[in-house]
């Protein structure tokens, strides 16, 4: 499904030197400050047309601020943005009609039937009385929701909102889809439904570009990721790059005793790839041990010789936070306060499992 | 660059706007139908509100040449318009909340159509309400004593001052942006202004200052033409002051909501 041609683009190093010719989605230098925050501070990006493109950051990364950028809903304070051809402040009213949106909540009424949520909107893109019916008979059926589309939305589970929400952003047939965190708070059977509806769009030709918290989903979905930190892009590339340089999975001991930390670091460094993180509240060191069994039996085994004994033991692949961690060399949200900061990681160790 | 400037789409045309409007609208009074546990709460308070003045204060108030129950319909129904209009505020910060303004926002149609669709299905909810509370107050005794057009003039005014008052509620609605507050918020210059006017008292029963501040108030306006509709009289000053102070308020609060609005989101 990959044209030899968006291959080679997809495969050069980055392509924010290098003009593609008539991209979906082009940003140059665009900055958002909200009063004394920056929440875009200086992002380059270009997405190629009927690509999946997927942003990747943890809360508070910028992602939402560059998805209303390049949905109109927000002027940037610095750059341009061209969606289509089309730039995002001189020319909003038109890229409004090509354009569409499925934000971080499911922004249906609950009061109102399946049907009448995505009628509404099919009216608001302008569709005649009689296509916007027939038009939402199709992207209903296409969702799935067919039958639950006379029940008010209020009867819907998570998954079936986050698809109605996406029927409505689908029914004005947008040339651009821009969807923020689809599946955050979802069940993980409702993930995988929705990542399936996805996959089909996509096949399809439509530009996708897709925010999330997920390693795995950005790796299922997209083509090509921008890593997003602090309102900056700090990383792009094909997935597998990516998970590359991460060099494989992350093995977790917590200590009986914690006044062997120490220790049980200096025993482990040598064994581990880079150094351990170490978490002197749960007394957990934190290893990258690569993708071979033999470095995980190694450490268990020097800790073990050595008496120290363990309460706890995972082997995880890596999550958001282990990115971020080789990317940036600091935690998600290392600035934040420590009981923040083991959320982040419980939220991308979650992301990471399903 | 693919865009041509003769293609590109700047405006939305009148036409267009009128008809997100009603699609507005429609959305919004399809939710009153879908929950009437919203609309039954709301009248019930106006009713209360009726037969607490009628039967509590309606003894100890005596106007002269006046049947009290006629006296207090016209304030009643100006200060249910008035309430009514808080919900402005309110669906308008639930949507802003839940995030359909952002969708809204992100879709082809007039901005303008988010807050006349809402304020126009709200000035349909407040017709409802309102010729409610005038059966309610025939029950008890009330009637118009003008005749059918000014009868018909006094129901037009109620839900013209309802109107008007949801955009200063859509104003206040966004400036505070959750509805808590909204609710909150909404109520502050509301009270003053429906209590110290004409509405249930003779404003010369109140002392001096005051009779300054309530004379030349709006609501004060308001009721008292609602009153001349209601009781007979002289009905052209009277209505021409209401009618002039419609004006003001939508000349200010469109605007100012307006522009809140395209704001909102900054």
């Amino acid at each position: 499904m990959t044209g030899e041609y968006a291959n080679s683009l997809l495969q050069s190093e980055s392509t924010s030197g290098i003009r593609l010719p008539d991209p979906a989605i082009e940003v140059e230098g665009v900055r958002h400050r909200y009063g004394d925050v920056l929440a875009l501070d200086g992002i380059d990006l270009q997405v190629p047309r009927g690509r999946v493109f997927g942003l990747l950051g943890p809360n508070g990364a910028g992602k939402t601020t560059l998805v209303r950028v390049l949905t109109t809903l927000l002027r940037p304070t610095e750059g341009r943005a061209r969606v289509l051809g089309f730039d995002v402040v001189d020319h909003a009213v038109h890229l409004r009609s090509l354009i569409g949106l499925a934000g971080q909540y499911a922004a249906v009424d609950e009061a109102l039937t399946g049907r009448e949520n995505v009628d509404m909107v099919a009216r608001l893109y302008r569709l005649s009385n009689a296509e916007a019916k027939r038009r939402t008979t199709e992207v209903l059926e296409r969702i799935g929701l067919s039958d639950a589309a006379g029940r008010p939305v209020r009867t819907y589970s998570g998954g079936m909102r986050r698809r109605l929400d996406l029927a409505a952003s689908l029914v004005g047939r947008p040339e651009v889809l821009v969807m923020d965190e689809p599946t955050t708070g979802l069940d993980p059977a409702s993930r995988i439904e929705l990542w399936e509806i996805i996959e089909e769009l996509v096949d399809e030709g439509t530009t996708l570009l897709l925010t999330t918290q997920y390693l795995e989903e950005a790796d299922r979905l997209a083509d090509r990721v921008a890593v997003i930190d602090d309102g900056k892009v700090i990383r792009e590339g094909v997935p597998d790059e990516l998970k590359d340089e991460l060099a494989g999975d992350v093995l977790e001991v917590t200590l009986a005793d914690h006044d062997r930390l120490p220790r049980a670091v200096e025993l482990l460094s040598p064994i581990c790839i880079g150094d351990p993180d170490v978490d002197a509240t749960t007394g957990t060191i934190s290893m990258t041990v690569g993708d071979e069994t033999r470095c995980t039996i190694a450490a268990l085994r020097t800790l073990d010789d050595n008496d120290i004994v363990l309460t706890d033991m995972r082997l995880h692949r890596p999550t958001l936070d282990d990115v971020f961690l080789t990317l940036t060399g600091h935690r998600a949200e290392a600035e934040a306060a420590n009981g923040a900061r083991s959320g982040a990681r419980r939220r991308a160790r979650e992301g990471s499992l399903t | 660059m693919t865009a041509k400037a003769t293609t590109i789409k700047t405006r939305v045309t009148p036409p267009e706007t009128i008809r997100d409007t009603f699609t507005v609208a429609k959305r919004n009074l399809l939710r009153i139908v879908r929950l009437p546990q919203l609309l039954v709460f709301s009248t019930i308070q106006p009713v209360m509100f009726v037969l607490l003045f009628a039967y509590v204060f309606g003894g100890a108030i005596s106007i002269p040449g006046v049947n009290y129950i006629d006296f207090l319909m016209a304030g009643i129904f100006v200060q249910t318009a008035i309430f009514g209009a808080t919900n402005t505020a309110i669906g308008l910060t639930e949507d802003l909340q839940a995030g359909i303004v952002d969708r809204f926002r992100s879709l082809p149609m007039a901005r303008s159509a988010v807050l006349a669709g809402r304020t126009g299905s709200d000035a349909a909810r407040n017709l409802f309400v309102v010729l409610l509370m005038v059966g309610v107050g025939f029950l008890i005794g009330f009637r118009f004593h003008a005749g059918f057009l000014p009868a018909f003039g006094a129901i037009a005014l109620a839900v013209a001052v309802g109107y008007a008052f949801s955009w200063v509620m859509a104003t206040i609605g966004l400036a505070v942006k959750t509805s808590e507050a909204a609710q909150a918020a909404g109520f502050i210059p509301i009270f003053p202004l429906v209590f110290a006017s004409s509405a249930f008292v003779p404003v010369e029963t109140m002392p001096n200052w005051l009779q300054v501040f309530a004379e030349n108030q709006p609501v004060t306006r308001f009721v008292d033409a609602m009153r001349a509709l209601i009781l007979g009289g002289p009905t052209a000053t009277p209505v021409s002051y209401a009618v002039l102070w419609l004006a003001i308020l939508l000349a200010i609060f469109i605007p100012l909501s307006v522009r809140l609005y395209r704001r909102s989101a900054q």
